[in-house]
């Protein structure tokens, strides 16, 4: 189950904590990947973490418009194909909303909302002539439950959740899925920020009674790719251990 | 009948699955033809194809028989 072979996959955000074991995990299912991010010589350790074949390092600033309609043509040229989408950059540029600066909400906005479903728009096109393809978007619990301090991070993952389910309707007929996955409290960079008071006091809220790994966010991505998930679209796929009942 | 006018009917043909005899110059791709608003984005995408051209949004939506496309591509490519 849930075999990859033959599919490009092109993951944003690869060099990140989630966005690593995404490609690890689509690669070992048998995918091209193609990793995309800014920091270069972190795309470059993920690479070789995962082996020599079957993998391909495109740097790209999602900020740069330019840059970001240039990519899905790199990444068909150097993988043969575009078949999957993993929108999974994000940054948060948190803080209390009454502080929230226009340029704090416009940069979460741009990269996690609006360069996410550019690229989405971007690699239609091939996938409609395929009649198959997989655009999945790393969303947030926040965007569903909310959080204090993050406004704009939480609006970001709420977009994303909305555009997916309209490009689902759109697509639908064309073999084209259009999913997300809303990670819960996982342990990265992202969640290492906070502060040991908040780490402790969000475990309280977790059934489970930990934290995520992003190795169990990667599995659900593997699932929405594979062609045993064809008739799951517009669905955001919850892995929070319990932290919110959706 | 004109080169352009052959390969867009082809086209259609290919592309909405219908017999080629319907495929007549006056056919509208949504009214005759069964398109729904995605194959005409389709359509339109694989016409710039084939020509070699750019079919903007507002002539796109201009573009609504098979006379129409042909027409456009005649002037345009």
């Amino acid at each position: 189950m849930f075999d990859l072979t033959g599919k490009c996959a092109l993951i944003t955000g690869a060099s990140g904590g989630i966005g690593a074991e995404i490609a690890k995990a689509l690669h070992a299912q048998g995918a091209t990947v193609g990793l995309t991010g800014t920091r270069v010589e972190a795309l470059e350790k993920v690479a070789a973490e995962i082996g020599n074949e079957r993998v391909h390092i495109l740097p790209c600033n999602l900020s740069d418009d330019e840059a970001l309609a240039a990519l899905p043509k790199q990444a068909e040229e150097a993988m043969g194909s575009l078949d999957v989408l993993v929108n999974n950059a994000g940054l948060t540029r948190d803080n209390l909303a009454m502080r929230i600066k226009d340029d704090d909400w416009d940069a979460v906005l741009n990269v996690n909302l609006t360069a996410a479903f550019k690229l989405s728009k971007a690699v239609l096109r091939g996938m409609m002539k395929k009649r198959w393809g997989r655009i999945i978007g790393i969303t947030s619990i926040v965007g569903v439950t909310g959080n204090p301090g993050q406004t704009n991070y939480a609006a970001s993952k709420a977009g994303m959740i909305g555009y997916s389910k309209s490009l689902a309707y759109e697509v639908g007929s064309r073999g084209i899925t259009v999913n997300c996955v809303a990670p819960g409290y996982i342990a990265t960079a992202m969640t290492d920020e906070l502060s040991e008071d908040v780490k402790s006091a969000m475990l309280t809220k977790i059934p489970a009674g930990r934290m995520g790994n992003p190795e169990e966010i990667a599995a659900g991505v593997v699932y929405l790719a594979s062609n045993e998930a064809q008739y799951v679209t517009g669905q955001t796929l919850h892995i929070n251990g319990g932290m919110a009942m959706i | 009948m004109s080169d352009v006018a052959e390969r867009v009917k082809k086209i259609v043909v290919e592309h909405l699955g219908v017999e080629e005899a319907k495929v007549t110059e006056n056919a509208s791709f949504i009214d005759d033809l069964g398109a729904d608003s995605l194959d005409t984005v389709e359509l339109v995408m694989a016409f710039e194809e084939e020509f070699g051209c750019e079919i903007p949004d507002d002539a796109a939506e201009k573009i609504l028989t098979v006379k129409d496309a042909i027409d456009f591509i005649e002037a345009n490519a």
